[in-house]
């Protein structure tokens, strides 16, 4: 017995040498082009990636840049103008108007949806199966196509036959033309534009909450803490990162939304709903100033690069992390 | 008593945000029912007796709805393929490999994660018409065929995958492909699954792009061609406009009753960048 278990061990360690010499034989043998090999796979691999992204995202930027300082309709040749696209900017009256509209817009829909989504969070907190339903029921906006939600809307926002002003009627509110006034033409879109985003607000909101440790509660509810305190105290501070990075999403969500404001309003009654992409994409597809809608391109995109880094700046000094 | 008013209360407040996420759908459905006379009543009617299926019908002959759901077909699945073969081989490469370059490389995946497409749609159109790509399949493809939040994503993932069982692949002389597709992304199921379902609720739903980048018909997908149903009869037909709503809507709430539960786990995945 103990001969032929020796045997064994010995013929198993005999295969095993075999084994590492092949090994070492081969990987030695191969080495020069398989090293050289595996030096350029990696680069290989991240090539298709990149280049999309080297000419959609960062050469267009930068190719953005540069039509910005010319006069040009796509069609003719580029003519030179320096800062003229963005002298004219500035100065273009109309195009003030654009930006209060949208600092309007963003004013009305970061509030709105940050205060809206973080109650109603704070009310479907709770696990339970009717909690599960409400949340899913409100979520369905947020994968249904705008297209399909601003037709929705604009029927249901119809003055003389939508059901807004039907169901409104009963609490004596007189018929209003949502689309049509333009006092009240943003208001409707910014609606239309929260209630579609709610549903992912409160999907995250909940998560961190309920994400929150329950021995925090646990020691304030010993201490006899007030439900105001608690709020104030643990649940805000605990979901100030969910918070700034949601309130940052909606933020450069404002600033380019465009979908709802095309659908639904064109940018009238009166300008009053022409935002800044809404402009950019007619100032460049509509009426053929390219160079000028460059100009608006890549002051969103200083925008857009201002707030992110103010949102970081304040996130580092208040943010509370765990 | 308190237990009472308070139960009912949370029991009203249920039912008040419910109707307020549900009614829109309701009534784009049963608008889709309705005859242009009920549709004109005022005050209008809750219920159809007779529904009229004919208004799917008529939606459908009113524009090229075949025309452009071939199309939002094909841009969908081109898009999601070249996601997977972008997306993935990235992936692994900033997972897995090391090599010169690969901080700033990833860094500047990331970075294109601040600039979105309503910044570069104009520059982006004025590459693709020098291109002449303008209305063919390619400039709705292109733009969208990859994705830093997938690259960041599936990488995390593929960090997960234990290293041991890569290099026991490679010594068995398996190439990297085979080693990309059979080993990581089977290992990597559920982020490939929730990236697939953002994907494609995204592609089909998507009408900026569609909307900037086609001149004429021949590209055009579903969101942007149903618009022109808002013109049938002057734009009063709403139970038309709500019908082709409808027809849109379908795959994207068979995908939800299907797979909520991972929908909604996708969708908080992106809360956590």
């Amino acid at each position: 017995m103990a001969i032929f278990e020796k045997k064994a061990e010995k013929n198993h360690s005999l295969a095993h040498t075999a084994e590492s010499i092949k090994e070492k034989f081969f990987s030695g043998k191969k080495a020069g082009a398989s090293t050289l090999l595996r030096k350029i796979t990696p680069y290989a691999m991240v090539r298709p990636a990149l280049s999309i992204f080297m000419v959609f995202m960062i050469f267009s930027a930068i190719y953005m840049l540069y039509i910005s300082f010319f006069d040009w309709n796509m069609i003719k040749d580029m003519k030179f103008v320096g800062l003229d696209n963005y002298i004219k900017m500035f100065t273009d009256p109309d195009f003030l108007l654009v930006m209060s509209n949208t600092f309007q817009y963003m004013f009305m829909m970061v509030p709105m949806s940050m205060i809206l989504s973080l109650a109603i969070a704070m009310y479907l907190r709770k696990n339970t199966f009717i909690n599960r339903l409400l949340q899913n029921v409100m979520f369905l906006p947020t994968i249904v196509s705008l297209v399909s939600i601003s037709f929705v809307w604009i029927w249901i926002m119809d003055s003389d036959k939508g059901l807004l002003n039907y169901l409104l009627s009963f609490f004596g509110v007189e018929a209003i033309n949502w689309l049509g006034d333009p006092q009240f033409a943003m208001f409707s879109v910014v609606l239309v534009n929260v209630w579609k985003s709610l549903g992912y607000y409160v999907l995250i909101f909940v998560a961190a909450l309920q994400g929150i440790p329950s021995y925090l509660y646990e020691a304030a509810a010993l201490d006899k803490a007030k439900p105001m305190t608690v709020f104030f105290k643990i649940t805000l501070p605990m979901l100030s990162p969910t918070l700034f990075f949601l309130t940052l999403t909606s933020t450069i969500g404002s600033f380019k939304t465009f979908e709802s404001i095309s659908l639904m309003t064109n940018g009238g009654p009166m300008e009053s709903t022409n935002t800044l992409v809404f402009e950019l994409y007619r100032q460049g597809f509509v009426f053929y100033n390219t160079g000028y809608a460059a100009a608006m391109g890549v002051f969103l995109m200083a925008l857009i690069g201002l707030m992110t880094f103010l949102y970081f700046k304040v996130l580092q000094k208040k943010v509370h992390y765990q | 008593m308190a237990n009472i008013l308070r139960k009912s209360s949370r029991g009203v407040i249920n039912i008040i945000l419910f109707l307020i996420f549900f009614i829109p759908f309701y009534w784009m459905a049963l608008t889709s029912i309705k005859s242009i006379g009920q549709v004109m009543q005022f005050p209008p009617a809750f219920f159809v007796s007779k529904p009229r299926f004919e208004n799917f019908i008529t939606a459908f002959e009113s524009i090229e709805f075949l025309h452009y759901l071939k199309n939002s077909v094909v841009v969908t699945v081109c898009v999601m393929a070249a996601q997977l073969l972008t997306v993935v081989p990235a992936a692994y490469a900033f997972a897995r490999f090391d090599f010169k370059g690969k901080g700033a490389m990833f860094g500047m995946v990331l970075a294109t994660t601040m600039i979105p497409a309503q910044m570069i749609f104009l520059p982006v159109f004025v590459i693709l018409s020098k291109a002449h790509l303008i209305n063919t399949y390619w400039s709705l493809i292109l733009p969208q065929a990859t994705s830093a939040f997938g690259i960041f994503m599936l990488r995390q993932s593929f960090m997960q995958v234990p290293k041991e069982l890569i290099e026991a692949a490679r010594l068995d002389k398996a190439g990297e492909m085979k080693i990309m597709f059979k080993i990581m992304l089977p290992m990597s199921k559920s982020t490939v699954s929730t990236l697939a379902l953002l994907n494609f609720i995204g592609t089909w739903n998507d009408y900026f792009w569609a909307k900037v980048l086609t001149t004429t018909d021949a590209v055009k997908t579903l969101p942007v061609g149903i618009t022109s149903l808002s013109n049938v009869d002057g734009g009063i037909a709403q139970h038309i406009v709500m019908a082709g709503n409808v027809l849109m809507l379908l795959p994207i709430l068979i995908a939800f009753v299907l797979a909520q539960k991972q929908i909604l786990k996708a969708f908080s995945y992106t809360g956590v960048k």
